[in-house]
């Protein structure tokens, strides 16, 4: 058989496929968190006083600040691709790479809040944590399991942003092929949409 | 269908895609291929392997319920037995099954495109698959043995359970991820790879369901993936999510869980359903009647089959008015189905009927489908749900759905499809005997679950009181006679791949959509030129005669 | 088919910089108000000014202003999906009663 000299014809490029996919994946994602978005709603609409009790241990300024942190990094994203079709190479790097250390900047903190629970004792199958009240017990269940599963995210997201920089830094993402940056761009600010409301379901209910 | 440019002439030359080398030779081109086609086939024999395990264990159970008291097992070893059976028989084999198969395999040529959109995601969501297969199998090996809690994993035995039960939660997390992405392949091929002048409502009606089904795996698969996620996190760190002990509400674990599976069911079913669509209309040489109300009630069942989720916890602890709104719904979501059972049955009147193999089993499907569809209903009414739930009529019913349905929707998918994918044909003869083994099989094994069902006979019960040994009895018999049936129809099948006639026309049963209008079987790249499409794909000319060969 | 016409016009700098200012405005809000007890319209403000930021992220941010429309659809049909199940969740929840 001369099947290895069969020549496969030119595999057609497809942008919006591309963004089609991605998009679908997107909702995977959100229905993922959603899911626990579902154990949330009904457990706080049982246990409305437990988990406003539980919501004081939370720092409502480095809640904040965070927010602030993934809002700009959603920016740098956006303009990065800005700056890419643009032809400024460089610019768009330069935002890709802001993107990345903000989406640090945001792990390091929720680093020093878990940190601190659990120094006061508050983890799941802690002591402390068992003696509370059963709604508390949800509360801080679905806050570690929901901010966890976010930051997981947060991780791949600044993987991927990673793999694009490298990508645009070696001209495999240019000006006039660029549907990979912006796959990447969807996912992270699907990553900033998730956190816009676990914000205030989490640290804003006191 | 009349299409302008499909003409491969002189094909002879052109290699098909069972014999293009791609990369490596033998065994490394396969597991390495893009080509949907030879996907279609990874899984076509991964989901076999896997279905016989499937049914070994079921013969076990059958051949340990044959007789109150022990038999050959333990009550532990039963329950680790009917569990892996489940986990198996949905993830393994009905959920993925025809889309998997056939749909890798036909869906890019019923819509005129050389492939899926994402090749390479394809491809990984085979690998997906068949590791998670392999995990579920594994966890048999391990200490601990497979898990015994039910495929349905309720808390809190879940969580408290010896067994593995992390592992098989992750090979179904797994299998739960290759289901996605099939399902966002499919639908980004079908809104972007159509061939010009194929609108929606030209699309063959498989197509149709395919396009429905991709839709409900996307959406409903990450349910189950973070329920049953949630479960490994509990069973790992004692986070307190659903376990009562913490403040957590089983109940809200078997919503969660439902809010999956039973979309999962409409996974399964309409798939098959788009089979028999494609299958009617060919062997009765009649357009389908009603094409617009079977694409619309396939959208139908997939939105419907979203809402109805908690008819699986009436006796749990919801409220009266959840039981009504779940109980109402279900009703509802019987419609599309039924209208699709009559617009089946008014294509077949006055049609010119073959009685080819496909049709037989596309037949089966109607008649089996339809009781365990009606029987669905009687559990959906609520007072008649408090006597039935967790007995046999509950095994009966979705059996007579998932395997009587399904189950004969990929029998009759694989008779009217593996001529096509290996230019060979089966004997018929064996094919309709095997058919008769397989239905009468069946309805032995599994009616008697409707009577002892009503009468009290608890289900994933390893023991049962003496009043229920003959229904049990002339059940396991009617698994002795379905076995015999699956023997002779996958031997008939598996023997015509080497030994069968060699097909060499491209319309082997006279069907009008375009993979009869391929080389068979197909070349690489299935089409040398993207048709153009001008008709829809059931118009059979009145005074035309179809090129049907006799085979015997 | 084939030619991606619409993302041709992509959008400039400036009107990323607006959004996300009123991002960052409408975070400050929601902080603000969470102060006050509204009782149940608490949480309802939350999610509201939760949902106007999504908007902002979706469209603009996430293109989906110029994007084809049947993208909107699909965001629009898993939408239906989320919040149809959660409606369908309170239809038990709200009328358990509580022994």
């Amino acid at each position: 058989m001369n099947s290895q000299e069969h020549v496969v014809s030119h595999v057609h490029r497809d942008d919006i496929a591309s963004r089609m996919g991605m998009w679908l994946f997107l909702f995977t994602e959100l229905i993922l968190f959603g899911g626990m978005f579902f154990l949330y709603s009904v457990y706080r609409f049982m246990n409305a006083e437990a988990f406003h009790v539980a919501a004081k241990e939370l720092n409502t300024l480095i809640g904040c600040f965070n927010t602030a942190i993934l809002l700009t990094s959603s920016l740098t994203m956006a303009l990065s691709i800005t700056a890419l079709q643009k032809d400024k190479k460089n610019l768009s790097i330069f935002f890709q790479l802001i993107t990345i250390v903000l989406a640090f900047g945001f792990l390091i903190n929720k680093y020093f809040e878990w940190a601190a629970k659990f120094d006061h004792g508050i983890y799941p199958g802690s002591d402390t944590l068992l003696a509370k009240e059963s709604g508390e017990i949800l509360f801080f269940g679905l806050y570690y399991v929901m901010t966890g599963l976010h930051g997981l995210h947060v991780i791949i997201g600044a993987v991927l942003i990673g793999v694009m920089t490298r990508l645009t830094i070696k001209g495999v993402i240019t000006k006039d092929s660029y549907v990979k940056l912006e796959s990447a761009g969807l996912y992270w600010h699907l990553v900033d949409i998730i956190w816009i409301f676990l914000f205030p379901l989490f640290y804003l209910i006191t | 269908m009349a299409s302008d440019s499909i003409a491969i002439n002189g094909n002879e030359k052109e290699p098909s895609y069972l014999e293009y080398g791609g990369k490596g030779r033998g065994l490394k081109s396969w597991i390495t291929s893009t080509d949907h086609k030879r996907i279609g086939i990874l899984y076509l024999c991964s989901l076999l392997l896997f279905y016989s395990v499937g049914v070994v264990f079921g013969f076990l159970m059958r051949l340990e319920l044959i007789a109150p008291g022990r038999t050959i097992m333990d009550p532990q070893t039963y329950n680790q037995i009917f569990t892996l059976h489940g986990v198996i028989m949905i993830f393994l084999f009905v959920i993925p099954g025809i889309p998997a198969v056939f749909g890798n395999f036909f869906l890019p040529i019923l819509i005129g495109a050389k492939d899926v959109a994402f090749p390479r995601i394809n491809l990984l969501s085979w690998y997906l698959f068949a590791a998670g297969g392999v995990l579920a199998i594994l966890s048999i090996l391990l200490p601990g043995g497979s898990a015994d809690t039910g495929w349905t994993f309720y808390i809190p035995y879940s969580v408290r359970s010896g067994t593995n039960v992390t592992f098989t939660l992750f090979a179904a997390f797994i299998l739960g991820f290759s289901s996605i992405l099939t399902g966002l392949n499919f639908v980004t091929t079908i809104h972007r790879m159509r061939a010009p002048g194929m609108s929606w409502f030209k699309m063959p009606l498989s197509i149709w369901s395919l396009y429905a089904t991709a839709w409900v795996q996307v959406l409903a698969t990450p349910i189950i993936g973070i329920t049953l996620l949630l479960v490994a996190v509990e069973r790992w760190f004692g986070v307190g999510l659903f376990d009562p002990a913490l403040g957590g509400d089983p109940v809200l674990y078997q919503h969660l869980f439902w809010i999956y599976s039973h979309p999962a069911v409409y996974i399964m079913i309409l798939p098959a359903m788009g089979v028999v669509s494609e299958i009617i209309p060919v062997f009765a040489r009649r357009s389908i009647f009603g094409y617009k109300f079977i694409a619309f009630s396939s959208i139908g069942i997939a939105l419907f089959g979203s809402l109805v989720w908690a008819h699986h916890m009436f006796t749990a602890g919801m409220s009266d008015t959840g039981q009504f709104v779940f109980s109402i719904l279900t009703f509802l979501v019987a419609i599309p189905s039924a209208i699709k059972v009559f617009n089946w049955t008014a294509t077949l009147y006055k049609g010119s009927i073959e009685l080819g193999p496909p049709l037989y089993y596309a037949l089966g499907f109607i008649f089996l489908f339809s009781i365990g569809g009606l029987t669905g209903l009687f559990q959906g009414t609520l007072a008649v749900n408090i006597q039935i739930h967790d007995t046999s009529f509950i095994v009966a019913h979705f059996h007579y759905v998932m395997f009587g349905g399904t189950g004969f929707g990929i029998f009759a998918a694989m008779h009217y499809w593996i001529p096509k994918m290996f230019a060979r044909m089966y004997n018929h003869k064996a094919a309709k005997i095997a058919f008769w083994f397989l239905f009468v099989g069946f309805n032995t094994l599994y009616f008697p679950m409707f009577i002892m069902g009503w009468l009290g006979m608890p289900r994933r019960y390893y023991d049962y009181l003496p009043e229920f040994h003959i229904y049990h009895f002339i059940s396991t018999i009617g698994s002795w006679i379905l076995i015999t049936g699956l023997i002779i129809m996958f031997t008939n099948l598996i023997r015509s791949l080497r030994k069968g006639k060699i097909i060499t026309e491209k319309n082997i049963w006279g069907g009008e959509t375009l993979e009869w209008h391929v080389p068979t079987p197909p070349p690489l790249e299935n089409f040398e030129h993207i048709p153009t499409i001008t008709e829809g794909p059931y118009e059979y000319k009145q005074n035309e005669e179809p090129q049907l060969e006799e085979v015997k | 088919m084939h030619k991606d016409e619409t993302h041709q016009h992509m959008h400039r700098y400036g009107i990323y910089i607006l959004v996300w200012m009123g991002l960052l405005t409408l975070t400050g809000v929601t902080v603000a108000v969470a102060g006050i007890n509204f009782g149940a319209l608490t949480i309802a403000t939350a999610l509201i000014i939760a949902a106007i930021k999504s908007y902002l992220v979706l469209t603009i941010f996430m293109h989906l202003r110029i994007e084809q429309r049947v993208f909107r659809i699909f965001l629009v049909v898993a939408l239906f999906f989320f919040i149809i199940s959660i409606v369908l969740l309170f239809a038990d929840y709200s009328f358990l009663i509580k022994s």
